[in-house]
């Protein structure tokens, strides 16, 4: 049984297909993260699994149920806006959100944030209030939990505890459905599934997801008109590491624009390349 | 350093907004400013361009200095084409000059066929190319820009730091500040920043090689000194001593920056 799946899962808005026959699952103990460009139907896919939006065609569903038959105590959600109340403390909007569910609100102690219990949300830095949204998304102990870019702007300290607390929730059996724009943090999860224009284009580990392709790497000095070149190519260029990475072009076309002078090598594309690759 | 800021410090309200920050700025090179929430990154922006008293240190930047703030700076209200027409009146540039010039920019964002639309109807990607371009537009030697590829996603990202490649080719001194570590490789130096002070900063191959102590990678926690990273652990030992059932590995600029973030909590 899968705790969360989309199953030829469709939403048009007017002429608009915003999400089209897209099919997944998130099994319990899994973080499986939702990737894709702005527009390419991730948020309205989060919104018909929560419940939020009717489907125009598919099925939503939570522990093989249709979403309207849910009982919604199961699920946990972290909106990209957190959903706190900012004049409200830490404590106060954890009891709020635990009576709302009738459960007792979890001990801040416990989450490693007793000493800002008594503050109010709106004077707490981001990253201390996206670990309370978290800790308010889980408290009445959710089987199923949607989290929307949890970690954006965040340092990378206190994105590897917000990480670490995503792992020990799945690790207590939670399947987890997470979206990012982190393409590094790809890796936290235990399966991506890829969207263009409201479809799958991959899914799978990262691993499983760059597969065969491949990248360019140019080293030494490259022209200005052959680097307008392999833009007008089709190739999109990049600078990493005192050296330039093409990706939409192979190896044979870029040696072609650069010349002899310079080193040119086909190589491991990295996870945000295969992304533009498989986006396009 | 031609330009920059050397030993700077800033209080806001007497709390310090920035501690002791010096980040040089030179002619065809980008430097990448990291950091979360609150690190300072828009106060160490507006500090260069001009915007901030400083209680500490020195600024100096060229006479021109273009700045894009974290909002874009588009005008919602006008098009595409007008908001360029709009920024070249305003540096009083030659008509014909400055027709040539936008249509060269409209050309590279390719941004020629929104040309039409209302700032307001432009994807953000769309939106934060504009920006740049606005910000361009008058041929600066110095370009700083603030969080330009926030919130946008992989594809527009790419394309934007294309962009702002060229630029830096053109013989531009470039800022660029993200909330995305892994941007900091398309610079030539980085700046990592949290609560105002320096986590990191240099080129990348001596931030990398600069690691107090040695990282290893763990199938486990490691106690107060690990944290997760991807499907396994990272274990920082600060005295360089082995950890017993760990592997040494080569950290990257997450994990130099993660580092120095524990380092500093601890001390």
């Amino acid at each position: 049984m899968s705790s969360i799946e989309a199953r030829s899962l469709t939403r048009t808005f007017g002429d608009v297909v915003a999400v089209d026959e897209l099919s997944f699952q998130v099994h319990s103990g899994e973080v499986v993260g939702l990737l894709g460009a702005n527009g390419a139907g991730k948020t309205t896919t989060m919104r018909m699994l929560l419940g939020l939006l009717p489907p125009s065609g598919g099925d939503a569903l939570i522990g093989d149920q249709p979403i309207a038959r849910v009982d919604r105590r199961v699920m946990g959600y972290v909106p990209q806006g957190l959903g706190l109340y900012p004049d409200l403390t830490v404590a106060e909007n954890l009891q709020f959100a635990a009576a709302s569910f009738g459960v007792s609100a979890p001990s801040l102690d416990d989450e490693g944030l007793g000493d800002i219990a008594d503050l109010r949300v709106g004077d707490i830095s981001l990253g201390l209030r996206r670990r309370v949204a978290f800790v308010v998304a889980r408290g009445h102990d959710p089987s199923v939990l949607i989290l929307d870019e949890p970690t954006s702007g965040v340092g990378p300290l206190g994105r590897a505890r917000l990480w670490e607390t995503i792992r020990e929730t799945a690790d207590r059996g939670t399947a987890v459905l997470v979206s990012t724009h982190y393409m590094e943090e790809a890796e936290e999860c235990d399966r991506v599934v890829l969207m263009a224009r409201g479809r799958e284009v991959a899914s799978g580990s990262v691993h499983e997801v760059i597969g065969d392709i491949r990248s360019v790497g140019v080293d030494g000095h490259v022209s200005e008109e052959a680097l307008d070149e392999i833009g007008a190519s089709g190739g999109t260029v990049l600078m990493a590491d005192r050296g330039w990475r093409v990706v939409g072009l192979d190896v044979e076309e870029v040696r072609q624009i650069v010349g002899p002078h310079s080193r040119v090598d086909q190589v491991a594309a990295s996870f945000e390349e295969a992304f533009v690759v498989l986006s396009s | 350093m031609r330009w920059g800021v050397q030993d700077v410090s800033i209080m806001f309200g007497g709390r310090p907004a920035l501690s002791d920050v010096t980040l040089g700025l030179n002619p065809g090179h980008i430097a990448v400013v990291v950091g979360g929430d609150g690190a300072g990154k828009t106060t160490l922006c507006r500090t260069i361009v001009g915007l901030e008293q400083i209680t500490e240190g020195e600024v100096s930047r060229p006479d021109r200095t273009s700045f894009q703030p974290e909002s874009s700076g588009v005008w919602s209200d006008l098009t595409t084409l007008e908001n360029l027409e709009f920024v070249a009146r305003g540096y009083d540039l030659d008509a014909s000059h400055a027709r040539d010039r936008i249509e060269e920019l409209l050309d590279v964002t390719e941004l020629g066929e929104a040309r039409h639309r209302l700032g307001r109807q432009l994807s953000g990607g769309m939106r934060q190319k504009l920006g740049v371009a606005m910000a361009v537009l008058s041929e600066p030697e110095l370009l700083v820009l603030d969080e330009p590829t926030t919130g946008l996603d992989p594809v527009s990202r790419l394309e934007l730091w294309s962009f702002i490649t060229r630029s830096a080719r053109e013989g531009r001194a470039v800022l660029v500040s993200s909330t995305y570590i892994d941007e900091a490789v398309r610079g030539d130096t980085v700046l990592a920043l949290e609560g105002g002070t320096v986590l990191a900063s240099g080129e990348i191959s001596d931030v990398l090689a600069g690691m107090p102590g040695r990282l290893f990678v763990s199938e486990h926690k490691q106690g107060a000194s690990s944290w997760r990273r991807g499907q396994s652990w990272r274990a920082w030992s600060g005295d360089g001593s082995p950890i017993p059932g760990a592997r040494e590995i080569a950290p990257d600029l997450s994990d130099v920056v993660t580092v120095a973030a524990l380092a500093g909590e601890q001390s």
